[in-house]
């Protein structure tokens, strides 16, 4: 067959159905699209209150060609859990649970539901789906959001930096973390199958720019995305049993072979404020980023 | 091991409703402790460490998961049950709308506890009663054996494919979860019998037919899932008393009853209350008819459904009516007031109604409060549109 | 008594309608220059793409709300944005 090697290996059917509500160009959507190729069909997703609720769409028909679950805000792990152990004393043991959250339903309000399945070790797969702010609700700041950016409640730009939440699940020694990027479905794709095959309690953060709420043109989503990576201000890596790995093409950067950050923060109009020493407190969040992981790979090499 | 024939052991309250959560044979319990609650889920945990009882224990780490938990459980179609009281209850508030508008047939126990601050750990009714417009069936029993016998109920009804809304079993904290009394229980195969098949509970979460729970509706399918939510709530009624009847023909134990009606037949006065001061309220009676006093005492079994019919039956002719209630709707009135009130008007009963509020934050009931206001009425020293508060035999 | 009427829905295409109503650009795919490198298809948020025998891609005209981010992204130049009447 001449079909693109790229559909082959991902798979070209579809569980994410066309018609939904997400917005133009939205990032979350292109993860959403590339989670269900990666789970398949076997598989249950539990969703708290966020851009999904709406992406979901109009009843009595719904975007997701999966079992799906609507959550409160604050619940979407604990109701993973809940359907983790009912499929188990119903001997249904291969079906995939997996939460799809965003940055407020996972930093802030379901935060404790969240370490608690990570501690009770859960086999659950958790996909955070991080646009930086409460979007759903009109662009509200989160702890996900970056130092520097606008949002609604912070209209001169948040002064507070990012929660490093990667860290604060790594502390809880589940044996599978990774960030992905919506500009790399692929390797998104492979983390997600990679994730399914091990048990206990997997975190996938996964960076999805949002162009109403970054303030960006739809059709730089991806590009958008691209560039935060490639600027290293979002890392991509796996950290399997306690090892951390880079990723392509995050692995080539350890020794600063990136673009300026302010490539990356300039095609975003919620970077407005982001400037003077705003801005250098921004570079250093991000060399802080670095030189953190730097030292874990140092030490994993001793 | 499990119990083969019938027994009567001395168990207490939250004893009694951990073997029949044991013997209902269930799948999820996700708990998270809180007193008086706690050794209800203490009970289980050793029932599943010793191998009694085949289950999972979600060990969560809040209430609001707890419920979280049970509706993840219960819509991928396992028997779930969990528990709590207080803050507990209000803390996983959330999610008890969230399990009964899903149409989930969650058992849980609520041992009801005062709402602080102060922090107050004794029983009154004011956490249960906030969730009497949620959609949950709420029942309240006055002893340890209800507390058995209701729970075992309650998976019954909350299973009923036409009826599929979670159920509710209150009862006092420490007056009855944790005083100890005998407790007949029933053999193993006869609540097997009694119970339907478990795996009889539809899954809404099922990868062979992809539903998706929840999504935005218009608000007119929205108000016909509310007002479907409302026939169910209804015609459960009939139903509750059937599995009730078909409980009393197992055990001699009357639950065909929703209202325990104690000497109303040829009264003039009757009593309301429910829960652990019924029993208080009962021992009134008996001492005022010893007297000659024609009056009666109901004791509401059920409170959500409201039993109206039954309420009106047991109304019968009284002339006067003096309502208990352990709990207060700030600015309104006593809730079990408040609840009956609209029965009379709707039902044009000519009859007065008493709004008396005591226990509040576990302040003890007796059986000479109900005579006291009894003999204040008769008095006629009460103004009818007030809500009146008795405390330890006192009016404050 | 009467059937439990479920909060569910069912799993289908146009959840909100047909979304080429959201439009006003649309992406022409020039196949001369098209590669079939299938990225296009890869990125698509909707998804609006599918991949037909000879692995060329073909839009699906009633679900693209026209982003545009199969323009941006494609290497060799080959989709255009063209103005919707």
């Amino acid at each position: 067959m001449s079909k693109p090697r790229l559909v082959s290996t991902i798979g070209e059917k579809e569980y994410y159905y066309p018609g939904h509500a997400a917005c133009h160009g939205c990032g979350a959507s292109i993860g959403l699209r590339h989670l269900l190729k990666a789970i398949g069909p076997n598989a249950i997703l539990a969703v708290p209150a966020g851009c999904t609720s709406i992406i979901a769409g109009r009843a009595n028909l719904s975007t997701f060609g999966i079992p799906f679950i609507h959550t409160a805000f604050g619940s979407a792990a604990s109701v993973a859990s809940g359907i983790i152990e009912a499929l188990d004393r119903l001997g249904k043991k291969d079906v995939n649970v997996v939460v799809w959250a965003g940055d407020g339903g996972t930093f802030d309000i379901g935060f404790a539901s969240l370490s608690g399945a990570a501690e009770r070790g859960h086999n659950i797969l958790y996909v955070l789906d991080d646009n930086e702010a409460y979007m759903n609700t009109g662009i509200q700041r989160s702890g996900a959001t970056p130092r520097g950016a606008w949002t609604t409640t912070t209209i001169k730009g948040k002064k507070e930096g990012k929660k490093n939440i990667l860290d604060i699940m790594r502390a809880h020694n589940i044996p599978y973390l990774a960030t992905a990027s919506v500009a790399y479905p692929l390797d998104f794709h492979r983390k997600v199958k990679k994730a399914l095959s091990i048990k206990g309690f997997k975190f996938i953060h996964l960076m999805s720019p949002c162009p109403p709420g970054w303030r960006f043109d739809m059709h730089l989503t991806v590009e958008v995305a691209r560039k935060a990576v490639l600027s290293g201000v979002w890392i991509l890596m796996e950290i399997e049993n306690g090892l951390l790995r880079l990723n392509p093409p995050s692995n080539t950067m350890l020794e600063k072979r990136r673009l300026p950050v302010e490539e990356y923060v300039k095609m975003q109009g919620r970077f407005r404020f982001l400037k003077g020493e705003l801005l250098e407190e921004f570079k250093r969040d991000v060399e802080r980023n670095w030189e953190r992981i730097k030292k874990i790979l140092e030490e994993q090499s001793r | 091991m499990s119990i083969t024939s019938r027994v009567k052991k001395v168990l207490t309250g939250n004893h009694a409703t951990a073997y029949a959560v044991m013997q209902a044979r269930v799948d999820v319990i996700p708990a998270y402790p809180i007193t008086p609650q706690t050794t209800i889920v203490e009970k289980l945990d050793e029932f599943i460490e010793n191998g009694l009882l085949d289950a999972s224990m979600i060990r969560v780490e809040s209430e609001h998961s707890a419920m979280a938990a049970a509706i993840g459980a219960s819509a991928a179609g396992a028997r779930t049950y969990t528990a709590t009281s207080s803050h507990g209850l209000l803390y996983m508030y959330e999610n008890l709308w969230w399990a009964a508008n899903a149409r989930l047939p969650i058992v849980a126990t609520f041992v009801t506890r005062a709402i602080g601050p102060p922090w107050n750990i004794w029983s009154d009714h004011q956490d249960i009663f906030t969730l009497r417009d949620s959609g949950w069936i709420l029942f309240m029993a006055k002893n340890a054996q209800e507390a058995y016998d209701l729970t075992l109920q309650a998976f019954k009804i909350a299973e009923n494919p036409n009826i599929r809304l979670p159920v509710g079993i209150g009862y006092d904290g420490f007056y009855i979860s944790h005083t100890s009394e005998p407790v007949e229980m029933l053999a193993q195969d006869e609540v097997d019998a009694f119970l339907p098949d478990k795996r009889s509970i539809k899954p809404l979460l099922d990868p062979s037919n992809p539903y998706t729970i929840g999504n935005l509706p218009e608000a007119s399918f929205n108000f016909l899932i509310r007002k479907n939510m409302w026939g169910s709530m209804e015609s459960s009624i009939d139903y509750i008393k059937k599995v009730g009847y078909e409980y009393y023909l197992l055990t001699g134990r009357n639950y065909g009853d929703l209202v325990d009606k104690y000497r109303c037949e040829d009264a003039d006065t009757i009593f309301v209350s429910i829960g652990a001061m019924a029993n208080e309220g009962m021992v009134a009676v008996d001492r005022l008819r010893s007297k000659g006093h024609k009056v009666g005492h109901m004791a509401l079994r059920l409170l959500r459904p409201y039993p109206e019919d039954e309420v009106i039956d047991s109304i019968g002719n009284a002339e006067r009516i003096i309502v208990m209630s352990r709990a207060v709707s700030m600015g309104k009135g006593g809730i079990l007031f408040t609840d009956l009130i609209d029965v009379v008007y709707r039902n044009r009963l000519n009859v007065d109604v008493y709004d008396i509020v005591v226990g509040l934050a576990g302040v003890e009931v007796v059986d000479n409060d109900f005579i006291k206001v009894y003999n204040d009425v008769l008095d006629g020293i009460f103004d009818k549109r007030e809500t009146i508060f008795l405390m330890g035999g006192k009016y404050v | 008594m009467s059937k439990v009427l479920y909060p569910v829905s069912k799993p289908g295409a146009g959840a909100v309608g047909k979304t080429s109503t959201w439009r006003w650009q649309r992406p022409v795919i020039n196949l001369d220059k098209c590669t079939k490198c299938g990225l296009c298809w890869l990125y698509c948020p909707e998804p609006a793409f599918e991949i037909n025998e000879e692995g060329y891609p073909v839009v699906k005209y009633d679900w693209c709300k026209g982003c545009g981010i199969c323009y941006n992204e494609c290497p060799v130049n080959a989709i255009e944005m063209v103005n919707e009447e």
